[in-house]
């Protein structure tokens, strides 16, 4: 029996408006705690929500990019919970009717692509952030509102998803299309990029969906990957086993690396939604929609087409370039640089890629700028580096961070273009080897190819290949 | 009767309201009249009448996207009953 | 005796520079700390500030700052008004010690007209009541009568006004909060068309049916009060962008030939032999001066007390959800007398001290019908009702200028008397809260007397944004009325 996976995301992306949703407190990261209030997103007594333009415009952009509906008749919604930092106790959010519905997300994999359903765009103000441990002695937890009014969308995926790949290319291609757009900096470790999952399983050919189980706290895409794998595995033991799976909230543990049971469906919150009172609803008419639509940077699949078009490289070549934006953004710093444009695809697409998955690291982790990397380029180029040499030294850029000129001269690396020298050596070995000589002579061209191999073997492939090429043509030319 | 006394339970823990046995039994018994009166409304046909939830029928209303001052971290702590530093400070959450 | 003049009289003698804002304030407290401790109408007098405040003022105008229609005239604030820096505890424990960093917009307007702001005043605990007996800080008494209630929930403006320890006052109408305590205490109460008063700094209710009004001795005083109050605001998203009229201007002494509508849902059971006498004396006498007055319906009258029992608790359940003891207000202890030590100890320990036995009911009721399997039932259904009660208004209004209706069943009744039961309670709000329900404005006047002397109060009701409509008919009726006049003998 196989089981299939089926998974849904729901992705809350902060918003980067300079002001918070619904009143004028700034929304940058990092002041100092509770400094970046108002009566307003302090919940006080008789204040009032105003909606900022620029939330709704940014909620209409990514409608757009994930080519949603936008509603053209939207409303705001409470949903009634406590928690000491959601300070009315209630969350303005949307529930009935969502700023925009039914999209989807064409993602690339490894092999072809994958649809993606969008159920829908809704737009939310965050809550503030706890603190428990820390400056937070035990017994006691601390609250921080600073965050509190930040405006969100939550983005909710239809269960489209099967596998790991499915979804880790997806946050990706999401994640792209939130920095292409601006309007979220998706910065993890702040909270501006957050995941929920929700994952069942059922046997495959089945077309009714499993118990599903929703994940919480996966606070990085390394986290969702490794929290699902870990759900994947659990729930097709306990299924193994005969048992049943519980519709739960469970959360992931970064350290033990286990999800455990957060809530059970019968202790799920009732969030007794209704219409929010204090705001108008929202007509969104296509004049306004045309109006963002024409603001709207460039998206992947533009960026795609302007490569091919623009670098002359092959649509397979860009294809992989878009497929992470800070890869693409990487590619293009560096052609800017270094404007051989094919020779850079190819490195990126082979030496690049390959470093960072031996790494396990993303190009954002990377140490490697792209100054660096086009200068190594331009040392290959001008003769300074043999393109073997080039990839050793490109492996220490990555691990250090260093400039190639560095690395070169550290590890004596240098190309030897001295002809004396180069001579010397080819010299002696065409004295060592008469047989090939003669094979040469007798007009076997294959034998240069061993000379060359020869003497860059015994220069440790540090002789300029044009060099030693020309040297060897000499040479062997004259003893004929 | 609407309401049993679990009811009354469930929603005073939604409301975070603790009630002693008295209250829980005289809440009950009044939320009882009081539904039983409400009844009212089924009396009417409903089927195409969309619901009120705004009588002005205003639309878009926003603002634009600038910061304005926050308050000062002291104003904005100056009502809490319990800080530390420049936080508020509660008992220990547990979900 | 000062305290007793109206605030269009004291402006005159402010402008002719007889009086001093000074003196006037002064009769205020003197009255305040006469009859204060009898009515109790007052939560907090601020003495001090006043008097400071009204030096300034008698300066400014000595040098020779315009004197506007409210400059220097004293006003008391319902206690669900936030004033920067004052109490604001909607008279209740869970507010204790609650400061507001914030002026409510309201409060603003009345800064920049230099009004003298007396002290804020009792009322139903979050303005839940129809009598003021749901107050942590002790009932307010109608002057008229002490051992009854000034209605409620703004029973301690009504009360404030009608004693003479204020010229005029702020209350909030959610369900009748202006127009009940106005019609117990003999005053006049304005509810204005939802959305053209700014709700901001109006600790909510609910919210899609609270608005602030005036309460004043006389019709004019109401008009140029209104003048201050409207006007568009950017803080509140359902505050109407339109041009404000000059209210004043529509006090005219002429109703002829407008129609004024008398729904028969008014006048069934319940009402008392006095109350319909007065409306009826009202019709012969609106008739005479012109007006067309004929019967007609508003069917769904009977469904209101429901509807807004379920849509006004919901919100209020949401509402009042923020009063947890986290960021400011009253808190249970510290975490060692909690039973329990978690947040939601805390929580519960602080709302199920913090509020009343009122407020806490339409928590309960309004969680309910808000919560998973019942929102449809009751709370959409009620939303749905609300529909059908504005389009009986919206039909009606085709065809009246007005609607003449009492503004209670009965005049002010005995302390304690309902108490027990809270329906009984709710029923006492059935000709005011379609109103509400309409978002549409309604005045109510005094009208006449019991014989035990008790006041009566008369309602107008006319259609969104047609408050000049109610001022002409009202100040028609008062110039022909002396009702207004007669003080109470405390």
């Amino acid at each position: 029996m196989q089981y299939e996976t089926v998974i849904g995301l729901e992705v809350h992306a902060g918003l980067s408006t300079n002001s918070k949703i619904f009143c004028g407190c700034s929304t940058k990261f990092g002041a100092s705690p509770n400094s970046q209030t108002c009566p307003v997103c302090l919940g006080l007594p008789g204040v009032l929500p105003v909606l900022n333009e620029a939330a709704v415009e940014d909620a209409i952009k990514v409608a757009l990019a994930l080519n949603c509906q936008v509603s053209p008749y939207s409303k705001f919604d409470r949903k009634n919970y406590y928690y000491p930092d959601l300070p009315k106790n209630y969350q303005i959010s949307q529930n009935y009717l969502p700023v925009a519905f039914k999209g989807y997300l064409d993602v690339p994999l490894e092999k072809g692509t994958k649809r993606v359903g969008i159920d829908n765009i809704h737009l939310e103000e965050d809550a503030g952030k706890n603190i428990h441990g820390g400056g937070a002695d035990a017994g006691e937890s601390l609250v921080d509102l600073n965050r509190a009014g930040i405006p969100l969308i939550e983005i909710v995926t239809q269960p489209d998803m099967r596998s790991l790949e499915e979804v880790e290319k997806f946050m990706i291609s999401l994640r792209d299309i939130l920095l292409y757009l601006g309007v979220c900096d998706c910065c993890m470790e702040e909270g501006s990029l957050r995941f929920e999952a929700n994952i069942s399983l059922r046997l495959e050919g089945e077309s009714r969906l499993g118990n599903r189980v929703e994940m919480k706290n996966l606070n990085s895409f390394k986290m969702v990957s490794k929290a699902l794998q870990h759900e994947m595995r659990r729930q097709g033991e306990v299924l193994k086993e005969g048992g049943h799976i519980k519709a739960e909230t469970r959360l992931w543990d970064e350290e033990k690396e286990v999800t455990s049971t957060m809530r059970s469906k019968e202790e799920a919150h009732d969030y007794r939604y209704f219409p929010e009172p204090d705001l108008s609803p929202l007509i969104i008419k296509d004049n306004w929609i045309d109006r963002v639509r024409k603001a709207m940077p460039e998206l992947p699949r533009e960026r795609k087409l302007r490569f091919s078009r623009e670098y002359k490289i092959p649509e397979y070549d860009a294809q992989v370039l878009i497929a992470d934006k800070y890869l693409a953004d990487f590619y293009e710093d560096t052609v800017k640089l270094f404007p051989e444009a094919k020779m850079v695809s190819n490195w990126v697409m082979g030496e690049l890629l390959r470093g960072l998955k031996e790494r396990n690291i993303n190009i954002e982790e990377c140490l490697l700028p792209a100054t660096h990397f086009a200068n190594m380029l331009n040392m290959i180029k001008k003769g300074a580096i043999s393109g073997r040499i080039a990839k050793d030294v490109f492996a220490e850029m990555l691990d250090t961070g260093k400039e190639a000129e560095e690395i070169v001269k550290e590890k004596g690396w240098s190309q030897m273009s001295d002809e004396d020298e180069v001579s010397r050596i080819a010299d002696e070995i065409i004295e060592k080897n008469p047989q090939s000589v003669r094979d040469f002579q007798g007009g076997k061209e294959k034998a240069l190819g061993f000379f060359i191999g020869q003497v860059m073997k015994v220069t440790r492939g540090k002789a300029n290949p044009q060099l030693v090429n020309k040297l060897l043509k000499e040479k062997l030319g004259k003893l004929k | 009767m609407k309401i049993s006394k679990d009811d009354v339970k469930q929603v005073a823990r939604l409301a975070r309201l603790r009630l002693t046995e008295e209250e829980k039994e005289k809440f009950g018994k009044q939320l009882n009249q009081i539904l039983a009166y409400v009844e009212k409304l089924n009396e009417l046909n409903i089927e195409n009448v969309e619901p009120t939830s705004h009588v002005v029928p205003l639309t878009n209303v926003l603002r634009k996207d600038e910061v304005k001052p926050s308050l000062s971290e002291e104003e904005a702590l100056a009502n809490a009953p319990e800080r530390k530093g420049k936080y508020f400070k509660v008992p220990k959450i547990i979900e | 005796m000062l305290n007793e003049l109206t605030a269009h009289e004291i402006h005159d003698l402010i402008v002719a520079k007889k009086i001093s804002v000074f003196e006037v304030t002064e009769a205020i407290l003197e009255r305040i700390e006469a009859v204060g401790e009898k009515v109790n109408a007052y939560l907090s007098v601020m003495g001090e500030e006043a008097l400071r405040e009204a030096k300034k003022i008698d300066a400014a105008i000595a040098g020779g700052r315009e004197v506007a229609p409210l400059t220097g005239i004293p006003i008391a604030i319902k206690d669900n008004m936030c004033l920067r820096g004052a109490a604001t505890t909607c008279s209740s424990k869970i507010l204790d010690n609650f400061r507001p960093p914030y002026d409510a917009t309201v409060v603003d307007k009345l800064r920049q007209e230099r009004a003298v702001f007396i002290g804020k005043t009792n009322m139903d605990e979050f303005a839940m009541g129809s009598s003021t007996e749901n107050s942590r800080s002790g009932i307010t008494h109608n002057p008229w009568d002490l051992s009854t209630v000034p209605g409620g929930s703004s029973g301690g403006s009504a009360a404030a006004v009608a004693a003479g320890e204020t010229i005029m006052a702020l209350g909030s109408d959610t369900g009748g909060s202006i127009r009940q305590p106005a019609s117990f205490c003999g005053v006049v109460g304005m509810k204005p068309t939802y959305g053209l008063v700014s709700r901001y700094g109006l600790v909510a209710f609910a919210s899609s049916l609270d608005q602030i009004g005036p309460l004043t001795k006389d019709v004019t005083d109401a008009a140029y009060l209104m003048n201050a109050l409207c006007g568009h605001d950017r803080k509140d998203s359902t505050s109407v962008n339109r041009e404000v009229p000059d209210y004043p201007q529509a006090l005219v002494n002429d109703v002829k030939g407008l129609k004024i509508g008398i729904p028969r849902e008014y006048f069934g059971e319940g009402i008392d032999r006095e109350v319909r006498e007065t409306v009826e004396r009202t019709i012969r006498l609106l008739s005479k001066l012109g007006a067309k007055i004929k019967e007609t319906s508003l069917p769904h009258t009977e469904y209101a007390v429901a509807t807004y029992y379920l849509i006004a608790t919901a919100e209020a359940s949401s509402n009042l959800a923020r009063y947890d003891g986290v960021q400011y207000g009253y808190r249970v202890g510290k975490q060692e007398s909690l039973s329990g030590n978690s947040t939601i100890d805390m929580y519960e320990q602080t709302r199920a001290e913090g509020f009343g036995d009122e407020v806490k009911r339409r928590i309960m009721l309004g969680t309910y019908g808000l919560s998973a399997g019942y929102y449809e039932a009751y709370y959409l259904r009620a939303q749905k009702v609300r529909t059908l009660i504005k389009q009986d208004f919206d039909r009606a209004f085709e065809e009246f200028d007005c609607l003449l209706t009492p503004t209670a069943p009965t005049a002010a009744f005995k302390i304690g008397e309902k108490m027990d039961d809270p329906l009984q309670m709710y029923l006492s709000d059935i000709f005011t809260i379609s109103v509400n329900l309409a978002g549409i404005p309604a005045l109510a006047i005094p009208g006449g007397f019991t014989g035990g002397g008790l006041p009566i109060g008369l309602q107008l009701i006319a259609k969104p944004f047609a408050e000049e409509t109610l001022f002409r008919i009202a100040y028609t009726y008062e110039q022909n009325t002396d009702y207004h006049k007669r003080k109470c003998n405390l």
